[in-house]
């Protein structure tokens, strides 16, 4: 799993590259919550999941977490990209009600 | 022509895609489309998840996963001799986790119940779990 980010006009874009399960949850997480940390004066974050080539309820979990930290601070949260696979898996848990597509 | 495999590895996170991917390989002698593979997978993934992160804990410990085709149907067993489950009809509860500190979901079981066909766990506490998933291959097709 690789992530990359980029921030444009107040966006912050995070790109997902790989399989995000449990195995590469945790180092996920690290990250993000340091570039969260360093960002707090973005208006908006965008998860974008093209490069995700599997994803299962650990990621879901992980998604989730980082929203509710990045909540904190009233910024919203968006996600797009995601194949079937991830896409599946996140309309099942309903993460777009609190999470939309962008 | 039915077929079978016995697979047993450690129960270590690096093991979650080689598990996933074991299976998926084993599914095509059915003919799956790509979304039924990422199904089974996905379905694969969260029992396995389930018995490194609830059953052992984390702990060293072994899985086993049992593979067999029968007609069109595809049979995944995913054992393990972990801690077990208190209460299996709480377990499978969509968004019920023991492990909410640690940002569980709680969807594994609910994923396995939408993404394969047939779902049945046994599981007592001390005496490990026991997950038996069915998939019918091809049954969109039609």
């Amino acid at each position: 799993m690789d992530v990359k980010y980029k921030i444009s006009c107040g966006v912050l874009t995070i790109y997902f590259s790989g399989e995000l399960d449990e195995h590469t949850s945790n180092m996920v997480r690290v990250l993000l919550d340091k570039l969260f940390l360093d960002n707090t004066n973005v208006k908006k974050v965008v998860y974008d999941l093209s490069g995700v080539t599997f994803m299962d309820s650990t990621g879901v979990g992980l998604l989730l977490g980082r929203y509710k930290k990045i909540n904190e601070y009233n910024i919203p949260v968006n996600i797009t990209g995601a194949s079937y696979s991830a896409e599946k898996v996140l309309q099942l848990a309903g993460i777009y009600s609190v999470m939309p597509k962008s | 022509m039915s077929d079978n495999m016995y697979l047993k590895f450690k129960s270590i996170s690096e093991n979650e895609s080689f598990a996933r991917s074991v299976v998926g390989c084993f599914s095509l002698r059915l003919n799956p489309s790509l979304a039924e593979i990422s199904d089974i997978k996905t379905a694969v993934s969260e029992a396995v998840t389930n018995s490194i992160v609830h059953g052992y804990e984390k702990e060293s410990g072994e899985i086993e996963i049992f593979c067999e085709t029968i007609g069109n149907s595809l049979h995944i067993n995913v054992f393990d001799n972990g801690v077990g489950i208190d209460d299996v009809s709480k377990a499978v509860e969509p968004f019920y986790t023991t492990k909410s500190s640690e940002e569980r979901s709680g969807m594994g079981f609910t994923i396995m119940k939408s993404f394969m066909d047939d779902v049945r766990i046994e599981s007592k506490r001390g005496q490990g779990t026991k997950v038996y998933m069915k998939k019918i291959i091809g049954k969109e097709k039609d």
